[in-house]
């Protein structure tokens, strides 16, 4: 039961991260190698906000909004310079990422930094035996809410209508004479968005520092890849998967930490290629 | 961040200078006398110890800008490389720093493997090498290279036995360890394991986790269960600051008693922290909350000049870089002769030491110290430091073994943890 919640709470983290991955992934057809340098710029902003402001909230949306903006700078401004070539595209991300590491270890310096926790939840609540920090619980909710957002955005409005097809057919969504440029940059910034969320989240259970961005980065990708390109529910059930596959695998198999969430991935890949809820674009 | 980066600038240019240079080895020869020291500082400025790296860098040249950048009659030039904490480029940059930009000594590195890459290297080239925190225990043991001299430095499980004679002498009897899965986690809970079970503890369990581990939830249900009196954490870097909050936030804290390896305690980590890191044991020959004279004036000095407490990043290249220059003053700056130099810089004894107290290597290139039972409490003005309060006098990198009979026992691994049945 402790270890189901811990997977599960982990598994919401990673969920609010790839979900942003995977509509950018599947919209723009574009792995965003930047995703996790934007996870951890969102958890920066949110540590500088949450500091001066002293309000959680303030600094969860102050970090959104920040990441946002960054995804808007991504899109329109260089990525848009290579729009078409998918390799060059993620080359692109990739040097991104690079840059914005390097500017957040000369702005926050290299040292760990923890976002701070509400007052409100701090310490533990005892279920029985159970002792079990209220952050986490609220990770979770967290992690339900956005899925709970992010299903109706997509089912319904018209926007997430937009988004449903650009993902299947994105020519046919331009023949039709919808500005698709315009949803891609929407998309952008709305994924975005949530990494900057999953940061300040993050950032408050896990730490931030530099190489976090990486960590969080590889298991959004194993997120992604397993559930499928551009699937929400395969992005939610990507996520439960490799949060429980990381929390029961240390326990099971300490000596294999790793390779109980990539094995799978793999064994998985080999039989489906595009993921449990993969479509063929 | 600022100086950094110029001095990076600057060194792209000295380095273009020697590769310049290089064709006529002959003429740099000549000019020796009149030619500054040049020293190659490996540090990791990128990678996952990089907040370690720039106080590795502060910590050297501070001591170098107090004695105005000279060592005895000779200039000191100082060439900074980034081994982005990677053996890899460690290696690449060495090279660099040898062959192109012809520096006398290398200097530096913090991850055991970059550290272990560059003493590869200059095995074979004889350059000498101090490291100052690359602690791996066989360096200055089993597998000894002669030019490479831990000035100023400790071996892993140098501090961790102690720890685990004060451990059993507080009534522990069970203990369980987590570490982190690389070779200064093993040689640390190793040397602990093997004072406190020789002493008559029980290890009741070890978990080994992967670098990097961003959730500890499943370890501390684990820990819970375990049956330990006490635990023993041997963390590094951001793993140390997460398993510090996440052992307080499952409510752990208060409950089980907390160790920590010195590096899980050191100030480049607790710095950032707060209530959560108060009150775990740690040894370590360092304490920034000593009261001894030199080291309040160390303490004060770095404070104001960097604007933060030293970790044992920063005091260890502070002393290693003394260390080397009081070598340097007996041998009138003579760095040309390397076999004279390894030599001075191993009988030399640290007078000057942050620490208040002459330190000397022992016959295995490394030093003796006295070692203190340190814990992390709030200073007045609220910043956290290790206090201590306790000290084992004299303590070398074979606690109370003969070396010899010590050393053909196995060195510490996942598998040998010296535990006594």
């Amino acid at each position: 039961m402790f270890q189901l919640l811990n997977g599960m709470t982990f598994a919401a983290l990673l969920f609010v991260v790839a979900s942003g991955f995977t509509l950018i992934f599947g919209l723009l057809r574009i792995v965003n190698l930047a995703h996790g340098a934007l996870y951890l710029f969102g958890g920066y902003v949110g540590f500088t906000v949450g500091g001066i402001a002293g309000s959680f909230v303030v600094a969860a949306i102050s970090a959104m909004i920040f990441v946002a903006a960054a995804g808007l700078v991504l899109d329109r401004g260089v990525l848009r310079l290579v729009r078409g070539g998918e390799l060059r595209q993620v080359m692109l991300t990739l040097g991104v990422a690079f840059v914005l590491n390097d500017a957040g270890l000369v702005i926050w310096g290299g040292d760990t930094l923890t976002v701070p926790t509400p007052e409100a939840l701090q310490g533990a609540v005892v279920i029985g035996s159970l002792f079990y920090p209220k952050f986490r619980l609220f990770v979770l909710a967290m992690g339900i809410a956005v899925f709970a957002g992010l299903w109706l955005l997509l089912n319904k409005t018209r926007l997430g209508a937009l988004i449903r097809a650009g993902v299947d057919d994105r020519e046919m969504v331009e023949a039709c004479g919808i500005n698709i440029k315009r949803v891609f940059l929407v998309t952008f910034m709305l994924g975005s968005a949530l990494a900057g969320l999953g940061g300040v989240l993050g950032g408050t259970f896990l730490a931030l520092y530099p190489g976090a961005d990486a960590e969080i980065l590889v298991f959004s990708l194993a997120v992604v890849i397993i559930g499928g390109r551009g699937s929400l529910v395969g992005a939610a059930t990507g996520a439960l998967l490799i949060g429980l596959l990381n929390t029961f695998g240390q326990v099971w198999f300490p000596q294999l930490a790793y390779f109980v969430i990539f094995g799978p991935m793999a064994a998985l890949l080999a039989f489906r290629p595009l993921g449990l809820f993969g479509k063929e674009a | 961040m600022t100086k950094l980066l110029t001095s990076r600038r600057s060194l792209l240019k000295s380095s273009a200078a020697a590769a310049g240079a290089i064709g006529m080895p002959s003429l740099v020869r000549a000019a020796d006398a009149a030619r500054p020291i040049r020293i190659g500082l490996l540090a990791p400025l990128t990678g996952v110890i990089a907040a370690g790296g720039k106080e590795l860098v502060e910590g050297f040249q501070m001591y170098w800008e107090q004695v105005g950048m000279m060592a005895g009659t000779r200039k000191v030039e100082i060439v900074i490389e980034d081994d982005a904490s990677n053996p890899d480029t460690a290696l690449q940059k060495a090279r660099r720093l040898v062959e192109q930009a012809n520096v006398d000594f290398l200097f530096g590195n913090i991850l055991a493997n970059t550290g272990l890459a560059v003493a590869n290297y200059v095995k074979n080239t004889g350059t000498p090498y101090f490291i100052p925190v690359i602690a791996a225990d066989d360096l200055t043991q089993r597998t000894r290279i002669p030019n490479v001299i831990r000035v100023a430095g400790y071996t892993a499980s140098q501090t961790a036995h102690p720890l685990g004679d004060w451990a059993y002498k507080q009534g522990y009897r069970h203990v369980a360890t987590i570490s982190q899965d690389y070779t200064f986690g093993h040689e640390q809970c190793g040397g602990f394991a093997q004072v406190f079970t020789e002493a008559g503890g029980k290890i009741v369990q070890q978990f080994w986790h992967p670098l990097n581990t961003s959730d500890f939830s499943s370890y501390l249900g684990q820990l819970v269960t375990a049956g330990a009196d006490a635990i023993f954490a041997m963390e590094t870097g951001a793993d140390s600051t997460r398993f510090i909050q996440q052992y307080a936030s499952f409510g752990l804290k208060g409950r089980i008693p907390l160790l920590g390896s010195m590096n899980a305690t050191d100030q480049s980590v607790i710095r950032t922290m707060g209530a959560d890191a108060e009150g775990i044991i740690s040894c370590a020959h360092f304490a920034e909350g000593s009261t001894d004279p030199v080291t309040v004036k160390f303490v004060a000095d770095y404070e104001k000049r960097y604007q933060k407490l030293p970790s044992i990043y920063g005091f260890s290249h502070y002393s290693g870089a003394m260390w080397v220059d009081e070598a340097l003053g007996k041998i009138r700056g003579n760095v040309e002769d390397r076999a004279l130099f390894l030599k001075t810089v191993l009988a030399t004894e640290l007078v000057g030491s942050p620490l208040g107290k002459t330190v000397k290597l022992d016959a295995y290139g490394n030093p003796v110290y006295d070692v203190m039972v340190r814990k992390v409490v709030k200073r007045p003005d609220g910043k956290l430091w290790n206090e201590p309060f306790e000290t084992y006098p004299q303590v070398s990198q074979f606690w109370k073994y003969d070396p010899e009979t010590y050393m053909k026992q196995p060195p510490y691994s996942r598998t040998f943890q010296g535990i006594k049945a």
